[in-house]
């Protein structure tokens, strides 16, 4: 015998309470735990995918849609802005670097963005077989396309317009897969990657006969698209991605694109943080039903065990006549307060895990945001750590009435 | 010993009592070493201020003995203050040679646990334990070492041995009596104590289980005192107080 031994079968004496008092907790920590996760990895995948990424310009709409769109890739772009509007802006002192996309297709629902290297060194991107892309129709894909889709380098497929299956499909370019990359946890992955120019070809192949002149001749190339002459006027892209040279940037550059040009500028950080704040109402409301989740296990295991020290006043006074001292049935209550309190918070911490896990099977896009169920933050133990403390809180009143039990007033009457 | 009842006549201690003698008997000394009681001058106040007295006495190493009265004649304080399960406010109560009334509470605990045995009216097992683990509970509690061997010849020497394992609840009342004996003596207690063992008994009960006490205080040398008012065991032990 030893007192986790007493504890246990205390609670296994009335498994209905003991069954009930743990599923309440675990129902509580459940949902904080899906939250924290869910959060966590959330801000986790935005300040990833938004790292070195101080501004986007696009053509002008909602700001958060154009970073929803350009940045994480989940949403349709703006529209176009003119490419030499473009370059004048990646010319701007305080601009230390811009990257073009030109965004529009995609291929089984993975979006292809014509860019060029500078967007994968950004992401610090690495391949795991073949070559990046040089040509035009070169195609160099994420892993998750990869794993999803099947295809391998050297495969050839068309694109569809669009971010969906079911948009008009470009058979008449067909891409070629040159380069697979390794695996980053990042928007990378999820992404096909080409030049601007296999993109614009695709769209042009399209719109027959609008031919633009052959770029083998170009003596001035454009900073942003080599392809073309710098300064021309009817090529478009989707947008233009900015570091800042210095922080006066931060401050001159939004106001000069949004005031002086017909372009927008959209701050990723701002943008993340607005959606954050409107995300945020949702959170608070399951995290206060949470709350209350558990203050109400709290309860039911502090009246619980109340009303069982009632029924065990004999079962202490006896203990004390054999030897046990009034700390050591403080002890044992206060074991078994903590003890479900304990059970209950890593079971719900399982709970919440399992779902999550469920939940990243059933919805794809989920898998797409890069959330997952595999994974535990220190948090996790600071929860079980709080779940002692609520244990100790909800035992400590039934632990003084057992340490206060007179022997003889008992074991008389 | 005197006893008095204050509701009648106030306040009453008398310790001078000319009647005062040592309930041991004198050819009983030959055969013993030394008291396992000695109580000098005890009396206990009631929070309701009632006071009770209690005369001297001494009882040996390996005696039976009765405490005879009727309810409320303050032999279960008595057998309670015996067993240091209520504190004395006067008096000196000796048990091997210790005097339990001024060990501190923790030590006193500790002292209970080491050298006493409890049998109550009710068996107060612990019914979320098995009967093993209820036996279990006496060393673990006494700080002693849990000797699984000791539990075995316990119980089957009061015919027990295919409960082990058996749940308190499924034990009939008898049973459970046995069971809370064996738990009594299984950490082979100097003294025994007993509050009313068989008042709630038929005779045949009564005659098999004071029997059975006798049996196991004398198998574990073990001095057994029985707090009762049940007239049946006068006639079966010698060793008598009378409140």
């Amino acid at each position: 015998m030893n007192l986790f031994s007493l504890v246990w079968n205390y609670l296994k004496a009335k498994p209905l309470n003991t069954v009930l008092n743990i599923f309440l907790l675990a129902l509580g920590i459940a949902v904080i735990n899906i939250l924290l996760l869910f959060n966590k990895q959330l801000e986790q995948k935005i300040t990833e995918n938004a790292k070195g990424i101080d501004l986007v310009v696009g053509a002008k709409g909602s700001p958060l849609q154009l970073i929803l769109c350009n940045i994480f890739h989940i949403d349709f772009p703006t529209g176009n802005i003119r490419l030499y509007e473009a370059e004048r802006l990646a010319r701007h002192r305080l601009v230390k670097k811009a990257i073009p996309l030109a965004l529009g297709d995609s291929y089984q629902n993975f979006r292809i963005i014509g860019t060029n290297q500078d967007y994968t060194r950004l992401y610090e991107a690495e391949l795991a077989q073949g070559d990046w892309w040089k040509n035009d129709l070169d195609v160099v894909i994420g892993a998750t396309v990869a794993e999803a889709t099947g295809i391998k380098t050297g495969d050839t497929f068309s694109s569809a317009h669009g971010l969906s299956n079911e948009g008009h499909a470009h058979d008449n370019a067909l891409y070629v897969v040159k380069g697979i990359l390794k695996k980053k946890g990042n928007v990378v992955d999820n992404l096909l990657f080409t030049n601007i120019g296999s993109v614009w070809k695709v769209h042009e192949a399209h719109e027959e006969g609008e031919g633009h002149p052959h770029t083998d001749s170009i003596t001035d190339p454009s900073p942003l698209v080599p392809s073309v002459a710098r300064g021309d006027s009817t090529r478009e892209i989707t947008s233009l991605l900015i570091q800042y040279r210095n922080p006066i940037a931060a401050i001159q550059l939004p106001r000069l694109i949004n005031s002086q040009t017909n372009m927008q500028a959209a701050s990723p950080a701002f943008e993340t943080a607005r959606l954050f704040s409107i995300l945020g109402v949702g959170v608070d409301v399951l995290m206060g039903f949470a709350y209350v989740l558990i203050f109400i296990s709290a309860l039911s295991i502090f009246i619980a065990l109340y009303n069982s020290l009632k029924e065990r006043q004999y079962d202490l006074a006896i203990m004390r006549s054999m030897g046990a001292s009034r700390g050591k049935l403080f002890v044992a209550v206060v074991m078994e307060g903590a003890a479900l309190t304990v059970i209950g918070s890593v079971f719900g911490i399982l709970l919440g895990h399992a779902v999550l896990y469920a939940f990243t099977q059933l919805v794809a896009e989920s898998q797409k945001a890069g959330v997952t169920a595999l994974v535990f933050y220190s948090e996790e133990a600071v929860i079980v750590g709080g779940s002692i403390v609520l244990g100790l809180f909800c035992s400590w009143i039934p632990a003084a009435q057992a340490y206060r039990t007179d022997i003889h007033k008992v074991l008389a009457a | 010993m005197y006893v008095c009842d204050p509701s009648v006549n106030g306040k009453i201690v008398n310790r001078t009592n000319p009647f005062l003698f040592s309930l041991r008997p004198p050819y009983f000394q030959s055969f013993h070493t030394g008291y396992m009681i000695k109580v000098t001058g005890l009396s206990y106040s009631y929070q309701t201020g009632h006071s009770i007295a209690f005369r001297d006495f001494e009882v040996n190493k390996g005696e039976h003995w009765l405490l005879l009265g009727e309810s409320g004649s303050g032999k279960t304080t008595l057998l309670h203050l015996l067993g240091g399960l209520l504190k004395s406010q006067q008096g000196k109560i000796e048990v091997n040679q210790t005097d339990i009334t001024r060990l501190s509470e923790s030590s006193l605990d500790h002292f209970r646990g080491k050298h006493y045995g409890f049998i109550f009216q009710k068996n107060h097992l612990i019914a979320a334990l098995t009967v093993k683990k209820n036996l279990l509970m006496a060393p673990f509690l006494a700080g002693l070492q849990q000797n699984e061997d000791r539990v075995h010849s316990v119980l089957s020497q009061l015919g027990l041995e295919n409960k082990l394992n058996a749940k308190i609840s499924e034990l009939s009342y008898g049973q459970a009596q046995r069971v809370a004996i064996a738990r009594a003596v299984l950490n082979q207690p100097a003294l025994i104590l007993a509050d009313e063992p068989t008042s709630a008994l038929d005779d045949k009960s009564c005659d098999r289980v004071t029997a059975l006490l006798l049996e196991v205080a004398s198998q574990n040398n073990a001095t057994l005192v029985i707090a009762t008012h049940d007239q049946r065991l006068k006639s079966k032990i010698k060793n008598q107080i009378a409140l």
